[in-house]
């Protein structure tokens, strides 16, 4: 009798899905749509319980809490500009400071700069930053990246004094040393998804730069970089929206003053530290307020999410000229 | 053959019999939770972990969420004591369920201290008028003349002052605007007295009595205000405060003390609660010579009827912190109860648990 010599290697040959495949896919397709539904569901739940409430002090203090500057429990006068100016003022920065770096990190890392096993190690490195708990951020921005950064900025402040963006000394906390803090936290987040948008580009691409004659750089700025642009604005905004959120660093580095200064080294707030610092003591009407800034703070992520894939959808149809 | 027989029934006999104890065992113990201010929290926690060394069954777990959100837990019944810096309001004791009812009981007493950093940590000496005006933002550096006059020795930095204030809402601000309200209209009108409060501008806040620490540790020219035994723990230097007598006084046992010495507790109960005596009291600005001007008491919450039992480990944990307990308060930076507070305490305490 001789046996089949290829039995080992060609077990089953192509054939339609069997019932049970069919079952399988329905199942998973099933768990995978009552997944994102109660994720769905649980967004909805969020935002009808911090509406309900908040519903009170929408009531009573309507559109100009958006606009007030002041939070006085004692005589219950209660505004957030000032918040919303340092959420997105502070937001801003860190995506300007820790997008340039992360996407600098992420070229260094995947254009042949590096072994390809050193840049895994770098790679590592810098993902790790993002473990660190955010409090002792904090800690780190009290104690070394305050003083480090004191004797520069009041040289800027002395020099430069009539530029609004150094009209102010340093005190300590204020927006410079939480954008930096911020910039730092933000950094992983943004390098590791630059880095994958890189790696996905295929290496036909570059290849073909070459051959046209480019130089490395032009290849760098011209192809891969619009290439992977769709994943790198991704990182931004997934970056943009944690730089929002934070909480801790901020709380302790922000210096919590209701002000709007364009000064970087001005004390200034966030929404989320606002939450943070007053929520545990709230009384029942500042309670209220805390959940109308809460649901402030939703909405500008939200608005920024959105944008931001806008911004994404019409980068692709530009650079990589897909409709 | 019998012999295993044996064996194995005896073996089945023990396992039901363990299962069938364990449960008991476990339910013999009692646990105690409680929730509210920092302030006291690490005086509490030690009470709490002495007291269960003695009482092995007996488990008691507080966490310093803040005051306010104590009040709240309090409210919502989800512990079985609270702790408070600011006692409560006649509001808030309107909201508790008047079958639990209320007993608020003065626990123990701290200080609120103004620390700076100066170069070489010199002696500080602030009179009233130059406090006030510092906290009100009408001073901002430290090359000011009443300074200057009231610290004829001290060399100061060509700084300005900058203002470290706590960024959340707490129990020491309270206490802290509370003195300063009492002393000056102006402050009472343009900054208020609260647990937060409508401070200038240029400030900087810091969130808890630890953040404002070290906050002022690392700014040359700050000056901020913080517990007592914070300051105690960390080292920091403390400034020498001018009482309503005119007298300079440091902050420490003997001059707190006689702060909440001139304590006058109201005479009548507490709001909606005949028969419980009104243990709510502030000095805000003691008369005493030797008094530190900035001195408070701070509050546990009970609930006046309850299950008897629990009622009763309630009452001897607070037995333990009002004799034991105080031994060891003034080494962790708090003053220990007046001898007159601490009468008052125990025979409201008796309220505990509705049994007379």
């Amino acid at each position: 009798m001789v046996s089949n010599p290829f039995a080992h290697v060609v077990t089953k040959f192509s054939e339609p899905p069997s019932a049970s495949d069919y079952a399988v896919d329905k199942a998973l397709r099933m768990i995978v749509q009552g997944a994102a539904a109660v994720i769905l569901l649980l967004v909805a739940y969020i935002i009808f319980e911090l509406g309900r409430q908040a519903l009170p002090a929408i009531l009573s203090f309507g559109p100009g809490f958006l606009i007030g500057t002041d939070w006085n429990v004692q005589e219950k006068v209660f505004g957030i500009l000032p918040e919303i100016w340092g959420t997105l003022y502070s937001s801003l920065l860190a995506l300007f400071i820790g997008g340039i770096f992360g996407v600098a990190i992420a070229i260094f890392l995947t254009q042949d700069f590096l072994d390809h096993r050193l840049s895994n190690v770098f790679r590592t490195i810098v993902e790790m930053l993002a473990a660190i708990p955010s409090v002792v951020y904090g800690l780190w921005g009290i104690y070394v990246l305050i003083p480090l950064i004191r004797p520069g900025a009041e040289w800027l402040h002395e020099t430069f004094g009539w530029f609004p963006l150094f009209g102010t000394d340093l005190a300590g906390p204020g927006m410079a040393p939480a954008a930096l803090v911020l910039a730092v936290m933000i950094l992983p987040t943004v390098a590791a998804i630059s880095v994958d948008a890189f790696r996905r580009v295929p290496y036909k691409v570059k290849e073909a730069a070459y051959g046209m004659g480019t130089t490395r750089w032009e290849a760098i700025m011209k192809v891969m970089l619009p290439t992977a642009s769709s994943g790198i604005l991704a990182a931004l905004v997934l970056g943009f929206g944690r730089a929002l959120g934070e909480t801790m660093a901020l709380a302790m580095l922000i210096g919590n003053s209701n002000q709007i200064s364009l000064s970087l080294f001005a004390p200034a707030n966030t929404l989320a530290s606002l939450l943070a610092s007053s929520f545990p003591e709230a009384g029942p009407v500042e309670v209220q307020a805390l959940m109308y800034a809460a649901l402030a703070l939703l909405a500008i992520t939200l608005i920024v999410n959105v944008l931001g894939l806008w911004i994404m959808k019409a980068a692709t149809r530009k650079f990589e000229g897909k409709a | 053959m019998a012999l295993a027989s044996f064996t194995r029934r005896t073996l089945a006999a023990c396992t039901l019999s363990a299962l069938a104890f364990a449960p008991l065992a476990h339910a013999e113990e009692t646990q105690l939770t409680g929730s509210g201010a920092s302030f006291p929290f690490p005086l509490y926690a030690k009470w709490a972990k002495d007291f269960s060394k003695k009482n092995k069954d007996i488990q008691v777990q507080y966490q310093a969420v803040g005051s306010g959100a104590g009040i709240r837990a309090f409210i919502a019944e989800t512990v079985d004591f609270a702790a408070s810096d600011a006692a409560m309001n006649d509001e808030e004791i309107a909201k508790v369920p008047a079958e639990k009812g209320v007993v608020l009981l003065p626990m123990t007493a701290g200080e609120v201290v103004l620390s700076y950093n100066l170069p070489g940590n010199p002696e500080l000496k602030l009179p009233r008028d130059v406090m006030n005006d510092i906290f009100l933002g009408k001073l901002t550096t430290w090359q000011d003349e009443r300074l200057q006059k009231a610290n004829p020795d001290v060399k100061f930095p060509d700084d300005d002052i900058t203002v470290v204030r706590r960024s959340d809402s707490s129990g020491t601000t309270y206490v802290f605007t509370g003195h300063l309200a009492c002393a000056s209209d102006e402050f009472k009108k343009d900054v208020g007295h609260g647990k937060s409060v409508d401070w200038p501008k240029s400030f900087v806040g810091a969130p808890k009595n630890d953040g404002v620490a070290a906050m002022i540790k690392q700014t040359p020219g700050a000056i901020g205000y913080i517990e007592y035994g914070y300051a105690e723990a960390t080292g920091q230097p403390m400034a020498t405060l001018q009482n309503k007598a005119g007298e300079f006084v440091k902050p420490g046992e003997a001059s707190g003390q006689a702060a909440l010495a001139s304590a006058e507790f109201p005479s009548g109960d507490l709001p909606g609660y005949e028969g419980t005596p009104d243990l709510r009291v502030w000095v805000c600005d003691p008369e005493g010579k030797e008094a530190y001007p900035i001195a408070t008491f701070t509050w546990m919450l009970m609930y006046q009827h309850q299950d008897e039992e629990k009622a009763k480990v309630l009452r001897d944990f607070v037995e333990y912190g009002l004799n034991e307990g105080q031994k060891s308060a003034p080494k962790m930076g708090y003053i220990p109860l007046p001898a007159n507070v601490k009468a008052k305490v125990e025979e409201a305490l008796k309220l505990v648990g509705g049994a007379e």
